[in-house]
């Protein structure tokens, strides 16, 4: 195949596999906002995506805040500047660190739970079995998910936030004799609403984005066990990148606000 | 003379390719209200993808699906596709259980979940219903992958039948079970036929279920319906497709491709 070929067949299948998600996600939004619901789905998502995500959301936090406050000390070291570090792991966690984190935690956890999970139903004909018994797996399956995410990833990063700042707060009070009182004065003085407001906003939309993908990955998978191993590994992925995209599109947004 | 009855269920001129594989070729396939269809056929001659045509999990390239003889390309709002859907029951080949619910909650999932019936009165319907096919209530409260093949069939055969559909489609009903199993489910597919009323439509390539369940067998061989006639003829049917398929003879006709 001569590379004009291969670049347009790729251009091509970039563009398909764009339009075929932007439907999946439509129809995924309209089944989330209109009846009828499945309490008892989403009651059940919003455990499995949130609840069972604390641990490693907020471990991941405290270790984060940690190092960031290590390595700020020392960068602001570099210009007589280290008593800004307090500021700066609060405006860096809540505004980038928390609700990224939390996202690329719920990537490798959930996303890629959500794509096995349909995936298997798809290859043992569950899927099928939903539409035969009236039930649109849209409304039973995607749905809920999506919508458990979008509510629970701001929680979690909320969560997280608060731990990556006190992570923040144990090294400098523990390691780098910063005063406990002062610390967490500066740092409530520094943080305005937007910054934390900001962080749950993009929080919501990476939600959608990890149960998005999880849930398109595993709709469309094909070929067995092997093609619900792919479908993980491509949710995986693709919720990494597309939170990553999504969120330098969100900090130039609300860069110009 | 009277005008002849509308089919229950009907594919006319269905034809579905998948890139230049031709899987059903201008296929026609009427079966008469309360009969039982039999298709049977070799692997990858396009029996699944009738039945999923059939129940509309799949789209045709060209031609028409009628159920009671309304066509199903005219049911475009959610509730019209719901009303037709409420027609039919469908055994899968694996069963099909959701994994995540337990043997009563699959078998009542219609009653629940479509048909809004209170969950007190759809678990007693569900028990019923597995009582029906052999199944105690004590299994109603496990998961499917407590259950041997047979039971889960069992219980797949109960979930297709408890609201009582008009149409029935068993896909490959006694793949993976030894001989006696595949006996007892074919005696209760026929029983819970009968006792619905319904039209069935079955795909298969065990024979021996193919004549106990069927009134009528068809065999479709590369696209299109070579033979059809009663489950009774079927052993002199003087089709050379059907006789090969029928003996298990690797010489004839049909050309197995490597």
């Amino acid at each position: 195949m001569n590379p004009v070929q291969a670049v347009g067949r790729s251009t091509l299948g970039l563009l398909r596999t764009a339009g075929s998600v932007a439907i999946f996600a439509g129809r995924g939004i309209a089944a989330s906002v209109s009846t009828p619901w499945f309490g008892g789905q989403m009651a059940r998502q919003v455990v499995a995506i949130g609840y069972l995500s604390l641990p490693v959301v907020g471990l991941t936090a405290v270790f984060t805040g940690a190092a960031l406050a290590l390595n700020i000390y020392t960068g602001g070291g570099r210009f007589n500047a280290e008593q800004i570090m307090p500021q700066i792991v609060a405006l860096g966690i809540t505004r980038e660190l928390g609700p990224v984190l939390a996202a690329l935690m719920l990537a490798g956890r959930v996303s890629a739970a959500i794509a096995a999970e349909i995936g298997a139903m798809r290859a043992t004909e569950q899927l099928d079995a939903l539409h035969t018994l009236s039930t649109d797996p849209f409304r039973y399956l995607v749905a809920p998910r999506l919508i458990a995410a979008v509510l629970t990833l701001p929680l979690l990063t909320a969560v997280a936030d608060t731990i990556g700042v006190a992570g923040g707060f144990l090294v400098a009070t523990q390691t780098l004799g910063f005063s406990g009182p002062l610390y967490v004065q500066n740092t409530w003085n520094f943080l305005t609403s937007w910054d934390i407001q900001s962080g749950l906003i993009k929080a919501a939309v990476f939600g959608f984005i990890v149960a998005l993908m999880g849930a398109y990955h595993g709709y469309n998978a094909s070929g067995g066990a092997r093609g619900v191993g792919r479908a993980t590994t491509h949710a995986v992925v693709s919720a990494a990148i597309l939170v990553f995209a999504a969120d330098y599109i969100l900090t130039s947004l609300f860069s110009a606000k | 003379m009277s005008a002849p009855e509308t089919p229950m269920l009907e594919l006319r001129g269905v034809r579905k390719a998948f890139g230049q594989k031709v899987v059903l070729d201008s296929v026609d396939i009427p079966v008469a209200r309360g009969r039982s269809l039999v298709i049977i056929g070799g692997s990858g001659q396009g029996k699944s993808v009738t039945i999923k045509i059939a129940i509309g999990l799949m789209a045709p390239d060209a031609g028409q699906v009628f159920v009671d003889g309304e066509d199903t390309a005219n049911l475009t709002s959610a509730a019209d596709r719901a009303r037709h859907n409420a027609r039919f029951g469908m055994l899968f080949q694996g069963a099909a259980l959701f994994d995540s619910l337990t043997i009563w909650e699959n078998v009542a999932f219609r009653l629940i979940n479509a048909d809004k019936v209170p969950r007190k009165e759809a678990r007693e319907r569900a028990i019923e219903a597995l009582a029906r096919v052999g199944l105690p209530a004590s299994v109603a409260n496990l998961y499917p992958i407590e259950l041997s093949g047979g039971m889960q069939k069992r219980a797949g055969l109960a979930r297709a039948v408890v609201a009582a559909p008009q149409i029935i489609f068993f896909d490959e009903p006694t793949t993976g079970l030894d001989p006696i199993n595949a006996d007892v489910i074919n005696d209760l597919i026929v029983e819970q036929v009968k006792r619905l009323g319904c039209t069935a439509v079955s795909i298969t390539h065990d024979m021996a279920s193919a004549r106990k369940i069927g009134d009528e067998i068809a065999m479709l061989h590369k696209g299109k319906i070579v033979w059809r006639g009663p489950a009774a003829d079927i052993d002199h049917s003087g089709n050379a497709y059907v006789d090969q398929f029928v003996h298990g003879r690797a010489e004839g006709p049909i050309r197995v491709e490597v």
